[in-house]
């Protein structure tokens, strides 16, 4: 089952005893705050989880999958995420069915 | 932005929590996500993103020192996709910025 903001929200209520609407928010306003600094450029570190990290990607050719008609894609910056140390530790463990 | 920064950022952000109350829940929060990279779940945050773990079979690696071959087991390694409204909102605050990120590029060049 994946994780989601819901469950977040329900375990900030159990965990720390926020109010329903007290640990909604606080959850929305984490993932909007990290939002923020990332559009206003600046990077995101978050020590033992990870960073959230701004590329600058320049124009390449791209091909419209569909028509197969050729269009450049324009340069743009994305967000790149490289997990912490503590992070790759506990994942890397996880010994589930690979695929 | 540090974690200590979102922590105060969060803190300003609202009324009701105490910053011990925000400290708290921020280590709350990414303790859970943490958990759940941890026993294969996957996480889904609309608008932000969704993580999951990717594969990395297991692979013949070297000892750079002594260049002795090791054997290397198969891992998951966590892996970030950054949502429509993040990537739009990251990349059109980029779009308005004023020329100069443009500059240094081109004169380089020259």
């Amino acid at each position: 089952m994946a994780l989601t903001k819901a469950d977040m929200a329900d375990n900030l209520f159990e965990e720390l005893g926020l109010n329903k609407r007290e640990a909604k928010e606080m959850v929305e306003l984490f993932f909007e705050e990290i939002r923020a600094a990332l559009e206003q450029g600046d990077h995101v570190k978050l020590s033992g989880f990870g960073n959230f990290d701004l590329r600058e990607k320049k124009q390449r050719p791209g091909r419209n999958p569909k028509t197969g008609e050729e269009i450049p894609i324009t340069a743009r910056r994305v967000v790149t995420f490289r997990p912490g140390q503590k992070l790759k530790q506990r994942v890397e463990a996880y010994a589930g069915s690979g695929q | 932005m540090n974690k200590s920064e979102l922590i105060e950022r969060l803190a300003a952000a609202q009324t009701e929590l105490a910053y011990k109350d925000v400290e708290q829940a921020v280590k709350c929060i990414l303790e859970q996500m943490s958990n759940a990279l941890a026993s294969g779940d996957r996480i889904e945050i609309r608008g932000f993103g969704s993580f999951s773990l990717h594969y990395r079979p297991p692979r013949i690696g070297r000892n750079p020192k002594t260049g002795e071959s090791v054997a290397l087991a198969g891992k998951h390694v966590p892996h970030f996709k950054p949502g429509k409204e993040l990537r739009d909102r990251v990349n059109d605050a980029y779009q308005a910025e004023p020329i100069p990120a443009a500059a240094p590029r081109a004169a380089r060049r020259a």
